[in-house]
């Protein structure tokens, strides 16, 4: 061993320290973060496209602010906001007085936007020949408690529930509005997302799903939208811009932001901007109502 | 001297790499059990083994991993029962019986395969696999446990046949040489000399080829309908636990009831693939002393 001692030259000390140097430059690297200021959105799956319209017209107009948005659903934003990771969160249902306390353990104080309008549209199979439900109805099938498309009006044939995970705006929705919050049934399949359920429902021809109006609409060579009942002696409403605004349509709801009561400058402005003749114009593309 | 103390750092350093994996395995332990553990103070241990995963539920939220631990079990047995004949099958095929050009094109092709995400495979699955199942066996719905399991099977057949491949090529020549001199045909020897000799290898092929059907998420996600009920028939619809974790961490407060029964799902998997680990080396350990 002793005999390779000399043969260690220089050059190897200094490719050690370069190693070393390297190593310490790389973590520092990844320690620092940008200086750009920036919003982060976070949260409904449903409204993540028209959030990320809004944020690229917003960044067109104030190009020193970036806006990043992700989804994964309404629970998800709501829990980051809690957990202080988001600033704004799109939620497609209204916070609980649960997740509220929870933020306010946090020293964080929400405060709620409504920003625009969505019908919840239920779809089938084009093949199935039913092309209306009463919300009665809906729930009967959605809780378990109807189980064959006869029971409903249509054929002889199993029921195939689809439902969005239970981590979705629309899903706790649904369950508050049609269900009455009674539990959904354990054989609902859950699907990890709309377009899943589109592409279920379009295959499997005694499916019965739930999606966003915007999707729907986007689908509707896919599946066929049906008409929902009130109650069964109303008339069937289809989903439509004029039905959701005026409230004809039973299955709609108001989508929203949460933010955090102390807000920056910037997140004010961004709010602003939705709410602004422009930000309702992108609603309106996006295939939902405006709330003016 | 400034020799030795230089090498002494670089040991110390290859060491602390190496050691670095029982760490993180320890820390992983402590840290899930850590939050899994208030569970039994609340809602209590016996919630777990009520046959209802409700875990949003505004009437009452049941946290019964019954059903998940079935939907995981169901989907990992079918993943294996198609990838064993079907991966030690191919092992065997290219290490004793292809020719060198067959091995050419062959291998690099199962390579491939195993480096195709998972997520990519979820999609395939969803967009081909499911309506294929469906409309084969006249199901309502081809979101079923047997459309996991033949993803999953996809996955771990890669896996399967390369290191199985790999332990039946280290059975010495001399075995074979010997068998064949003494008038066994080909296939004999394949069957009773060298398929015997690699076995502890070809064994330890499919334990790690079921760790990653057990441990294995989104194309098991996108493709098996992920409705909580408990059953054991193939065509039904199953959720695994992975698929439970993935869809539901996102969205929980930290701290909640919740929260703290997806990390008894995180334990159970924890113990589930420890377990297989064991008793793997168990197997391997009497093989060779037998």
């Amino acid at each position: 061993m002793r005999t390779y001692e000399n043969e260690i030259s220089a050059e190897e000390d200094i490719a050690f320290i370069a190693m070393v140097c390297l190593l310490i430059a790389m973590f520092c690297t990844f320690a620092s973060g940008g200086e750009k200021k920036s919003i982060t959105i976070k949260g409904s799956d449903t409204m993540v496209h028209l959030v990320s319209d809004w944020a690229e017209a917003f960044m067109k107009e104030d190009p020193n602010v970036e806006v990043a948005v992700t989804g994964g659903g309404s629970g998800t934003g709501i829990a980051a906001l809690i957990n202080g990771t988001t600033e704004i969160c799109a939620s497609s249902r209204d916070m609980k007085e649960k997740e509220k306390q929870q933020a306010r353990e946090k020293g964080i104080e929400t405060k709620e936007v409504i920003v625009a309008r969505d019908g919840i549209a239920v779809v089938v199979n084009p093949k199935n020949p039913v092309k209306e439900l009463d919300i009665q109805q809906l729930a009967q099938i959605y809780t378990g408690a109807y189980t064959k498309w006869n029971q409903a009006g249509g054929n002889d044939k199993e029921i195939l529930v689809f439902s969005r995970e239970s981590s979705s705006g629309t899903y706790a929705f649904f369950q508050e509005h049609v269900l009455k919050n009674k539990d959904y049934t354990p054989k609902a399949k859950l699907m990890p997302a709309t377009s899943a359920i589109i592409e279920s429902v379009s295959t499997d021809e005694d499916a019965i799903g739930y999606v966003g109006l915007g999707y729907a609409l986007a689908a509707k060579d896919k599946v066929k939208i049906i008409g929902v009942k009130a109650d069964a002696n109303s008339p069937a409403i289809m989903p439509s811009d004029e039905t959701v605004t005026s409230g004809q349509y039973s299955i709609s709801r108001p989508l929203y932001l949460y933010l955090n009561s102390k807000m920056t400058a910037d997140v004010k402005a961004f709010v602003d901007f939705c709410l602004s003749d422009a930000g309702q114009e992108i609603v309106k593309k996006e295939g939902y109502v405006t709330v003016k | 001297m400034r020799y030795f103390r230089k090498e002494k750092i670089i040991e110390l350093f290859l060491q602390w790499t190496a050691s670095l994996s029982i760490v993180i395995v320890i820390c992983i332990f402590v840290f899930i059990f850590k939050e899994a553990v208030p569970f039994a103070k609340h809602p209590g241990l016996g919630e777990l083994f009520s046959t209802r995963w409700m875990p949003t539920s505004p009437q009452k939220e049941s946290f019964g991993l019954v059903p998940l631990v079935t939907g995981s079990f169901v989907v990992t047995v079918l993943a294996m029962l198609l990838t064993i004949p079907f991966g030690v099958g191919a092992a065997v095929y290219i290490s004793e019986l292809a020719a060198p050009v067959e091995r050419e094109i062959l291998k690099p092709f199962i390579e491939v395969l195993a480096g195709i995400p998972s997520v990519v495979i979820g999609f395939f699955g969803l967009m081909v696999l499911v309506p294929f199942v469906k409309s084969c066996f006249g199901l309502a719905t081809g979101l079923t446990a047997f459309s996991g399991a033949v993803l999953l099977a996809l996955m771990a057949i890669p896996t399967v046949t390369s290191i199985s491949e790999d332990s039946l090529r280290s059975v010495p020549r001399s075995y074979k040489e010997a068998s064949l001199a003494l008038g066994a045909s080909r296939l004999r020897t394949i069957w009773r000399v060298t398929v015997p000799a690699a076995l502890p290898g070809i064994m330890a092929a499919v334990m790690l080829g079921t760790g990653r059907v057990i441990g294995e998420t989104m194309a098991v996600m996108m493709v098996t309908g992920n409705a909580a009920i408990i059953t054991f028939w193939p065509f039904d619809s199953v959720r695994t636990m992975t698929a439970t974790i993935a869809a539901e961490m996102g969205e929980v407060a930290f701290g909640s009831d919740h929260y703290r029964a997806l990390f008894c799902v995180g334990v159970v998997l924890l113990l589930a693939t420890f377990g297989l680990n064991v008793a793997a080396q168990k197997v391997l350990s009497r093989y060779r002393m037998g």
